[in-house]
């Protein structure tokens, strides 16, 4: 016998269902009076710093069908790649930049949409600089588990051929599924679930 | 056990999560997650600072009846029709520390298990006094509370005659984004638990009995309010004594 590891277990994920937007987005599905706005609706205000830029994207599911129902969640660093959270040791972050935005999938068309900034870069555990990128966190009716992916830039091909995220995907085909386009200002990501175009999703 | 005032925020990366206790992706019995579910194995990676950073959120936020669903969306002097209940409970990490300044957010249908949402379509009746979510902050002993009605069971268009467990839905951020969870509770006794096939999307009976919120005598109010408490646990930090250094740090 040896001594006992006293850990608890982490509480198991549900799916967050249809019916989601109820809690994390009332305003959004007309239960309005109870907060006044939704959370993670605003990222950046009239004095954040950094190029502003729109991140959209719509998700689709194993039969190229629009999932409509989602709710995404972006978390970011800074134009200075800083996180606006305690556990950032580095410096402080931007005081006008959230760093985190919520968003529903539009029941028309589908899309999510954030307006933010463009972040900058920040290091991997080994100190190697990370490509600009922004992580993605997606819960839905289907999802069991919150599935996490990274939205990176086109116009950021040296800092991408050398990400170490990036770097580790095998099949390098699928290094694209997590690459935004660039029209503009607006960068934007189609995400699939599932199937010959399937998105990657991490373990982190 | 709340942290010294003195004491460095922590920056370990997080406990790898066990997904053999977590629900897998394709759980045919739940039928929406089979063209929902990842074929190909996720990326798995170390936490980088991209995760074991995340959104902390202010108590000035929480408005004054934010976790009191009976009243926050009833017209004045009314309130929601149902079984009176207080929920409560801690968030703590896998090594049993208090989570502080954790945000919980909770949704439910009524009393009679219809949701305010305009895609639900079930003849049960709407509370006119009930808007059916709410929000709360842990305190520096990690512990939330908030008061509703005990959600009505409902059915759902999965097998032809599916309902689902009368149940609270809760989204919980820790201080990391990798602890990011959403999760559904599940009322003590319930025989409706063991039945739905969205509970049996997960593998291990324990994990289930993880979701299942006790009676809470004890903390019963009399001739107002039962009590349900139900703990949370977010995935643990490693300790950062012999942690690789991060870049700047």
């Amino acid at each position: 016998m040896t001594q006992e590891l006293h850990r608890l277990k982490e509480t198991p994920s549900q799916t967050a269902g249809p019916y989601v937007h109820i809690g994390l987005t009332p305003n959004f599905c007309e239960i309005g009076g109870i907060y006044d706005v939704d959370l993670g609706t605003e990222m950046v205000n009239e004095q954040t710093v950094g190029e502003r830029i729109t991140i959209c994207g719509r998700i689709f599911d194993g039969a190229d069908v629009l999932v409509r129902d989602a709710v995404v969640e972006i978390w970011q660093a800074d134009n200075a790649g800083l996180y606006n959270s305690p556990s950032e040791m580095r410096g402080t972050a931007d005081p006008n930049f959230t760093g985190w935005g919520r968003c529903p999938t539009n029941s028309e068309d589908g899309y999510f949409r954030f307006e933010t900034v463009k972040p900058g870069r920040v290091p991997f555990r080994d100190g190697r600089l990370m490509a600009p990128h922004v992580t993605l966190w997606i819960v839905a009716r289907g999802i069991n588990i919150g599935l996490h992916t990274r939205l990176y830039f086109c116009d950021e091909k040296e800092a991408n051929a050398a990400d170490p995220l990036l770097l580790r995907i095998e099949h390098r085909q699928r290094v694209e599924t997590m690459v935004a386009q660039r029209d503009g200002s607006v960068y934007s990501l189609d995400i699939h679930l599932q199937g010959p175009k399937e998105t990657v999703f991490l373990d982190i | 056990m709340s942290d010294n005032s003195n004491q460095r925020p922590e920056t370990g990366a997080f406990f790898a999560r066990d997904r053999e206790w977590h629900s897998p992706a394709l759980t045919p019995g739940y039928k929406t997650s089979v063209l929902r579910s990842p074929q190909r194995a996720l990326l798995s990676l170390d936490g980088t600072i991209s995760e074991i950073t995340g959104p902390v959120f202010g108590h000035s936020m929480i408005g004054e009846l934010d976790n009191d669903l009976i009243r926050n969306y009833a017209r004045p002097g009314e309130s929601a029709i149902g079984e009176r209940i207080v929920v409560h409970g801690r968030v703590l990490d896998e090594r049993g520390r208090p989570v502080r300044g954790a945000l919980l957010e909770f949704w439910q249908a009524n009393a009679g298990g219809r949701y305010r949402h305009k895609k639900e379509t079930y003849l049960a009746a709407i509370d006119p006094n009930f808007g059916g979510c709410g929000r709360a902050i842990s305190d520096d002993d990690g512990h939330y509370a908030f008061r509703t009605v005990k959600p009505g069971a409902y059915p759902w268009p999965n097998g032809v005659n599916d309902w689902r467990p009368a149940h609270i839905h809760f989204s919980v951020f820790g201080h990391g984004f990798a602890q990011r969870l959403i999760t559904q509770m599940y009322f003590e006794g319930d025989p409706m638990i063991w039945k739905c096939p969205i509970v049996n999307t997960i593998p291990d009976r324990r994990a289930i009995e993880q979701l299942i919120a006790p009676l809470d005598w004890g903390q019963t109010i009399p001739m107002d309010s039962r009590a349900y408490k139900f703990d949370i646990v977010l995935r643990g930090r490693r300790s950062t004594i012999f942690e690789n250094r991060l870049e700047g740090n």
